[in-house]
């Protein structure tokens, strides 16, 4: 790693004002961040730790109705604090890595990072979420730009990510084993207004939506529902662990599943 | 450099660190505490494992920075009070849950974590715990049965190794 120094602030505004410097980076659980720096693939003059924040940790219900989860709250605690609130979203965190990473990586960094084969883009995606920041609100449907890419502005932090409770919800995540991310990862949610389905680990555009499978779902809540619908192995990733096509394919499969699952 | 200030294994230490400094580096360098293992450097193989406010994490992927206050708990702080393994520890000896020893280190402090949130677990849910612990000799099943024993439950239905 190259030098930097660490700046560990007490609140949001404190960060906020560490992270002006353009120089300056914010450090989530470091769970990327960390292996990222090991690699020189950024160089930092500093990072300013969200993970002492107390007013970004933690998870609740707002008025209305919706999950709200602080920006530095880590997978583990969300696996166990969103259980009996919203089971689906508990269990998508609970499969994240492993569970020393779960105890370190927090909601805020994965949505910040957006990788493209993250869990918690398709649960935000697929939930309707909206990401407040320490300057505005975003819609999920806004936030994500494509790989590693997203509304956030430099210096800007997600403080909080709130996700309407869906009637019904499940995800599938078709694991690479390797590397325990999602070669495929499908989130499925039934609201009263309608399904999302939102597609993670499959798109060179990083996580979306599945809107042809949304609309027949919507109708008809059941994999046979899906009938002859398929996405596009066309701008599919393709690597040494999947084809283009076999992605695609992922796709249809997991997004069955995940309806099955969600009953 | 930094001044930071823990508890490990329920000892005040402190040290001056650069910001880049990782935890492990801090405890096997600084604090000459060489049970906490480096295998991979890159937060897949678990052989750093620690616990940070009863927490597992792994070492190599969190700086000493960020453990400034925390209570700290590592392999050497394992043992009985009289030096004598503890009933994890003493499982892995009995069921010869280790063999070049490597990873045994993370291995323990693993399961001590699952143990502690759960303290009869499947053998399903021992093997999901240890997904981010690699093992290289035993091919896991020794590993599985001696968490399992030092739970307390049988441990003849698990697959011979």
């Amino acid at each position: 790693m190259y030098a930097f120094e660490i700046e560990r602030p007490a609140t949001i505004a404190d960060a906020v004002a560490a992270l002006q410097d353009e120089d300056a980076q914010a450090l989530g659980g470091g769970q990327t961040l960390i292996p990222t720096l090991k690699a020189r693939l950024a160089m930092p003059a500093t990072l300013v730790s969200l993970t002492g924040i107390g007013e970004m940790k933690g998870v609740c219900l707002s008025d209305e109705g919706a999950l709200c989860i602080g920006g530095a709250t880590t997978h583990g605690t969300v696996a166990q604090e969103a259980a009996a609130l919203y089971p689906a979203l508990a269990a998508l965190a609970g499969h994240i890595g492993d569970p020393a990473v779960r105890n370190r990586g927090t909601i805020g960094g994965s949505l910040a990072n957006n990788d493209p084969s993250a869990c918690y883009p398709a649960a935000a995606l697929g939930s309707g979420a909206t990401i407040i920041t320490n300057a505005r609100t975003i819609a999920a449907d806004d936030y994500f730009q494509g790989m590693f890419a997203t509304a956030l502005d430099a210096g800007e932090v997600i403080t909080e990510v709130r996700l309407p409770i869906p009637q019904a919800a499940n995800y599938q995540k078709f694991v690479q084993p390797a590397s325990r991310f999602a070669l495929v990862g499908v989130y499925v949610a039934k609201y009263a207004d309608g399904v999302r389905v939102a597609v993670t680990g499959a798109s060179e555009s990083g996580v979306f939506r599945w809107t042809e499978a949304e609309a027949a779902l919507s109708a008809d809540f059941s994999a046979a529902a899906l009938g002859d619908l398929g996405v596009s192995a066309e701008g599919m990733i393709g690597d040494l662990h999947g084809t283009p096509a076999y992605r695609a394919h992922l796709v249809k499969v997991m997004t069955g599943r995940a309806v099955t699952a969600a009953g | 450099m930094t001044k930071v200030t823990m508890t490990v294994n329920g000892k005040a230490v402190s040290g001056d660190v650069e910001g880049r400094t990782l935890l492990v580096d801090f405890l096997r360098s600084d604090l000459r505490m060489t049970g906490t293992h480096v295998g991979c450097d890159t937060s897949q193989c678990g052989a750093c494992v620690v616990h940070v406010d009863g927490a597992a994490v792994k070492a190599c992927t969190m700086f000493a920075i960020e453990a400034d206050g925390a209570a700290v708990g590592t392999i050497e702080g394992q043992a009985n009070a009289d030096g004598s393994l503890n009933v994890i520890q003493q499982a892995f000896q009995d069921h010869h849950g280790l063999q070049c020893g490597f990873c045994t280190p993370g291995m323990v402090m693993s399961a001590a974590a699952l143990l502690q949130e759960n303290p009869t677990p499947t053998e399903a849910e021992i093997r999901e715990y240890l997904e981010g612990n690699i093992c290289r000799c035993t091919g896991y099943h020794n590993i599985v049965k001696a968490i399992m024993a030092a739970s307390g439950q049988d441990v003849s239905a698990i697959a011979a190794a």
